[in-house]
């Protein structure tokens, strides 16, 4: 709380004593009411809004296929050999990469956005997840088949939940990267969420507005860490997660 | 309860080492199989108590990766009750070193890991709650294995492992890392827990006193390959007192000099 308060009393004396005028570096008085206003005629939360449902749809969808996809390629070993290279060759190419083709393939609109945050998430988590089951102490896998556990059960008793601390963490980065990746993709390929917000008042010559546009983002993304956080706190996966 | 049947088991494996170490045989060459077990012929008798001793790397933790099931031997085999092992199972319950407990799930859960499929939930229970109490752990039920101490972690397996009734109960080092008192208590444990329900036991360490205290019988490995030095049986009630008993404190220092130290405190 502190840290923005002294922030926010920088940028006020810089924005005092500098040459810049109001059009260029806005203060943070002329920024807060803008913010104001944003909120007040509805144009903020239908632009968070939008900018939200598409992390959430490719959030939740890089999830649920890059967790398995890490498991199986973890597991076994002939399938992570045969995809390893793949994902390799894939992983370093940068989502925004991907915008052209994106858009070409599925138009302009939702889908292209939440095609390249499932991207830019699903990579970390494939990645994060094989390295986890890989790590898994072999001990709890001879216990296993000590106790007659078949693959289901080794999947849902052992592997998943070992792998849940690391995985929590590979999401808490993830979500992070999905958040900095809608911003760009809406830039592009959409005309709403807060990164065409940003772009519009940009061409609008509002920089008070680009500013609040930033400050939202900011916030949200905080608030989605400590949601991610917040998992952490489960008792079952305190072993992996509390510092000893 | 059980009878084990060790029938001419070997098993090689390959030498990775390029340097050899001081005291391996300059014969066998990097890439060349050795043998760890060769040609080990064991009988184990229903309901005894073995401690297996010898030099480490000896080969007597494989002895028991094989036993349990988690290793195949080169050769040879292994009969418990007259059927072949194959794989591991409930029927031959391995109690780890440590970690063995699935730090995931409380003491509890743990303990009732073999118990998943038992139909009747009160009887599950109750098994779970007989086992607890056995090893004292009545009250860290729903604690977390991190949240226990060395010594409860191993009672807390230990009881894992009889919750499932097996035959055969192997154990691989099982006080190692335990500080001095944890260790005798521990020991305790084990004794009283085979007094009562007699189930046969093997117990590798590589402490003396821990075999001599606890074994009706003690065997006594042979190093690379791992061979029968000793093996001699213990008819002395417990608990024992090495003052009162001169034949096992002679036992003691036999032991001792067969494993190569000469001046045995």
């Amino acid at each position: 709380m502190v840290t923005f308060i002294v922030l926010f009393g920088v940028w006020e004396l810089i924005h005092r004593f500098g040459t810049w005028s109001d059009q260029v570096f806005p203060s943070p008085f002329v920024v807060l009411t803008s913010l104001k206003d944003l909120f007040e005629n509805g144009t903020l939360v239908k632009h968070m809004v939008a900018s939200l449902y598409r992390v959430t749809i490719g959030f939740y969808a890089a999830v649920l296929v890059g967790i398995p996809a890490g498991i199986l390629m973890g597991r076994l070993e002939f399938v992570g050999k045969l995809l390893n290279p793949l994902l390799q060759f894939l992983r370093p190419i940068s989502p925004l990469a991907w915008i052209p083709l994106a858009m070409l393939w599925f138009g302009i609109g939702d889908v292209p956005a939440i095609f390249l945050i499932f991207l830019s998430s699903f990579f970390p988590l494939v990645v994060s997840t094989i390295a986890a089951v890989k790590s898994i102490n072999p001990i709890y896998f001879q216990v296993a088949a000590n106790l007659n556990f078949n693959t289901w059960e080794v999947t849902t008793m052992i592997t998943l939940p070992a792998i849940l601390p690391s995985v929590i963490t590979a999401l808490r980065i993830s979500i992070t990267i999905a958040w900095l990746v809608v911003v760009a993709a809406e830039m592009i390929a959409v005309q709403s969420g807060l990164g065409y917000l940003i772009l519009d008042s940009r061409n609008a010559l509002r920089m008070d507005y680009v500013m609040a546009g930033m400050i939202v983002i900011g916030a949200i993304g905080l608030v989605l860490d400590f949601l991610m956080r917040q998992l952490e706190r489960i008792e079952s996966v305190q072993w992996g997660t509390q510092k000893k | 309860m059980s009878r084990i049947e060790i029938q001419q088991l070997t098993k090689q494996y390959l030498n990775r080492r390029v340097h050899p170490r001081s005291g391996d045989d300059p014969a066998i060459k990097p890439g060349d199989t050795f043998d760890v077990i060769s040609a080990l012929d064991l009988n184990f008798n229903n309901g005894e108590m073995v401690c297996i001793l010898g030099p480490s790397g000896c080969g007597k933790s494989t002895m028991l990766r094989i036993i349990a099931g988690f290793d195949v031997p080169s050769s040879g085999q292994v009969l418990i009750d007259g059927r072949k092992v194959r794989e591991p199972g409930t029927d031959h319950i391995f109690v780890f070193q440590q970690n063995g407990l699935l730090p995931w799930m409380t003491v509890w859960d743990n303990i009732g890991l073999g118990l998943r499929h038992m139909k009747d939930k009160t009887e599950k229970e109750s098994t779970i709650t007989e086992f607890i109490e056995m090893v004292e752990l009545d009250g860290f039920e729903h604690h977390y294995p991190h949240q226990l101490s060395g010594g409860m972690q191993r009672r807390a397996e230990l009881a894992r492992a009889l919750a499932v009734n097996p035959n055969l109960l192997i154990m691989d080092e099982p006080f190692s890392g335990l500080d001095f008192l944890t260790h005798m208590k521990m020991r305790e444990e084990v004794v009283n827990m085979h007094e009562y329900l007699r189930k046969t036991t093997l117990v590798v360490t590589h402490d003396i006193d821990d075999a001599l205290i606890m074994g009706d019988r003690i065997v006594v490995l042979s190093s690379s390959p791992a061979t029968v030095r000793l093996d001699c049986h213990l008819d002395y009630d417990r608990p024992r007192d090495f003052e009162k008993l001169p034949e096992l404190s002679q036992l003691r220092s036999e032991i001792f000099f067969m494993l190569g130290v000469n001046y045995a405190v």
